[in-house]
């Protein structure tokens, strides 16, 4: 199968990402093309065969639910774009 | 004293031939000549490694000091640095400031390694030729008109330039043995979970794993044995003991089975890397090793497994980048409204390869295609496992090419993403499974590195490494320096 513009919308609305509409049509038969490459997949047969969900067959590891992390809220703030009183700047979200 | 492998200076350092401070100005200065060529680094902490390196040599002077105190490294810029610019080779976090460091930069830092700077790499490791950077290509010090190999290109022209001994990578497809093999040096993956992943910028964290590159195996088991181990920061870490690498390098291989998949040395295989890898095997051969002719039955759908699962897990670990907290912000974004700002920001922030992988991702997770994509990748990701596992119950190594072809001009893939992923053919199954696997030098294919590739079971760093080195003790491919960089 492929993808056309409208699929590419679609998509770029779902993942947050805006694309140029000049840049659409690349991105299409780019798209397309990698579509193209992992629809061999369908020659597979993988009756009864489990999804893996571990390389080494193992399960995720759990921790206390304690707090470690220290409080280093204005160490992590030195990197953000905009922000006033301690507080990360956005667009208003609320009228 | 640059052309040195990484053990050859600990024992200078040791015997006092030169201090670390004389060798880390030396590299330094290579770097300052050399670099702007090659553009190997995307920042060069003179510094911070001249600082280190005086602090290595009191360690020295003060007979406390481990084998890799004074060392000067490199490290991939995807690894969190504290203090100092971490920018995955993208736009996005072209500001970013890492407010804390790597396990594995602070394992080599504690081990008293002097960092000289950060590599260039594909943006978010997702390339096979570092020519997808926001900091530009790095070029291959054999040709400057061909690529290093990517993702990892940075660290691999930085070592084969010999402008510092060795240096860390990543490898999610072949990230580190690509690149090794495309410019002629030695690269480790080792079993994932066997490093840490903390501070490492995730990309596909059910593949990521970091590892080295370097001149030879013995380097590699020096900086492994310093990275690798149980860390309660990262939550897929093994809590398995780390072997002492490089003691084991000479033990006997008791009867050593060699498996060689036949369907390695298909056509797509260029002709003058399949006889330098069959020589390699040959010498393997002489070394004392059994070969025997396997076969990997669904190894040809693993780049289409990769390309499911790899983008999936991006689109996921990169939906954190939105322009708020930290990186890129549009100067524009604060006028849209919030979904317009986080279009703008990502969009402006990430280039086109890694803007067409969050799309692929988004698409395989999407209602309607999940089952028919994701979890059959899945499936065929534990058949090509499979695979692996029943070779390993009659051969202890599987060996054959790291790379189809040698280095490819700069520009000739870009065009073409899915051409640009079928240079992980070989690769991307080690991934996959899981499985610890090398890239080591081999030979020449008109006049570019050859790479030898050797893939064991989960958890063989040692045998690995232990028949890498028995490679290059007969050999000298590992030895050679291109021309103007010796």
């Amino acid at each position: 199968m492929s993808l056309n513009t409208k699929d590419i919308d679609k998509l770029c609305e779902l993942a947050r990402l805006a694309i140029l509409p000049d840049e659409i049509a690349d991105v299409s038969a780019k798209l397309s093309d990698i579509v193209a490459l992992v629809d061999q997949l369908q020659s597979a047969d993988t009756d009864g065969v489990p999804p893996m969900a571990h390389p080494l067959d193992r399960s995720q590891r759990l921790r206390a639910d304690v707090v470690t992390e220290a409080d280093e809220r204005e160490l992590f703030q030195e990197n953000a774009p905009l922000v006033e009183r301690g507080l990360y700047l956005v667009p208003k979200v609320i009228d | 004293m640059h052309d040195n492998t990484l053990a050859l200076t600990a024992r200078a350092l040791r015997a006092g031939d030169y201090s670390s401070l004389e060798l880390t100005k030396h590299c330094l200065e290579r770097i300052g000549r050399f670099d702007g060529t090659l553009n190997a680094f995307v920042s060069v902490t003179a510094e911070h490694a001249l600082e280190q390196a005086a602090e290595a040599d009191r360690r020295i002077a003060a007979g406390n000091a481990t084998p890799l105190t004074g060392i000067p490294i490199a490290h991939k810029d995807i690894f969190c640095t504290a203090g100092i610019r971490t920018s995955c080779g993208s736009r996005m976090l072209d500001n970013f400031i890492a407010p804390y460091d790597a396990t594995v930069v602070e394992r080599l830092g504690a081990a008293g390694a002097v960092m000289l700077g950060k590599t260039n790499m594909d943006e978010f490791a997702m390339g096979s030729s570092n020519e997808t950077s926001y900091y530009g290509a790095v070029l291959n010090p054999w040709d400057h008109d061909a690529v290093p190999g990517g993702s990892s290109g940075g660290s691999a022209a930085a070592v084969a330039a010999r402008l510092v001994p060795g240096a860390t990578g990543t490898d999610t497809g072949g990230s580190i043995r690509q690149p090794a093999a495309l410019s002629g040096i030695t690269g480790l993956k080792p079993t994932y979970g066997r490093v840490s992943r903390y501070g490492m910028i995730a990309f596909a964290s059910s593949l990521d794993q970091a590892g080295t590159l370097t001149q030879t195996a013995e380097d590699a088991a020096l900086l492994l044995e310093a990275m690798a181990g149980f860390d309660s920061r990262d939550s897929t870490s093994l809590d398995e003991p780390v072997p002492a690498y490089s003691k084991a390098l000479d033990e006997p291989w008791a009867d050593l089975t060699i498996g060689v998949p036949e369907n390695f040395f298909d056509e797509g295989l260029d002709a003058g890397n399949a006889a330098a890898v069959n020589e390699a095997l040959g010498e393997l051969e002489k070394l004392g090793a059994r070969r025997k002719s396997i076969r990997l039955d669904n190894v040809h759908l693993s780049v289409p497994a990769y390309y499911v699962v790899a983008p999936a897990e991006a689109s996921s670990n990169l939906s954190r980048f939105d322009g708020v907290r930290y990186g890129y912000r549009s100067p524009e974004a604060m006028g849209d409204d919030l979904n317009g700002f986080y279009r703008r920001n990502r969009g402006e922030g990430f280039g086109a390869e890694v803007r067409r992988r969050i799309l692929i991702g988004a698409w395989v997770l999407s209602t309607g295609y999940y089952d028919a994509y994701y979890l059959k990748a899945q499936k065929v990701r534990q058949l090509i496992s499979n695979d692996f596992a029943k070779a390993f119950e009659a051969v202890d190594i599987v060996a054959g090419p790291t790379t189809p072809t040698p280095a490819f001009g700069l520009g000739q893939k870009t065009g073409d993403p899915v051409q640009m992923y079928l240079n992980d053919i070989y690769t991307i199954g080690a991934n996959l499974a899981g499985l610890p696997a090398m890239s080591v030098p081999c030979g020449f294919s008109g006049g570019l590195p050859v790479g030898l590739q050797l893939i064991g079971p989960h958890l063989s760093e040692a045998r690995l490494l232990r028949t890498a080195h028995r490679f290059q003790q007969a050999s000298d491919w590992h030895a050679r320096v291109p021309a103007g960089y010796g």
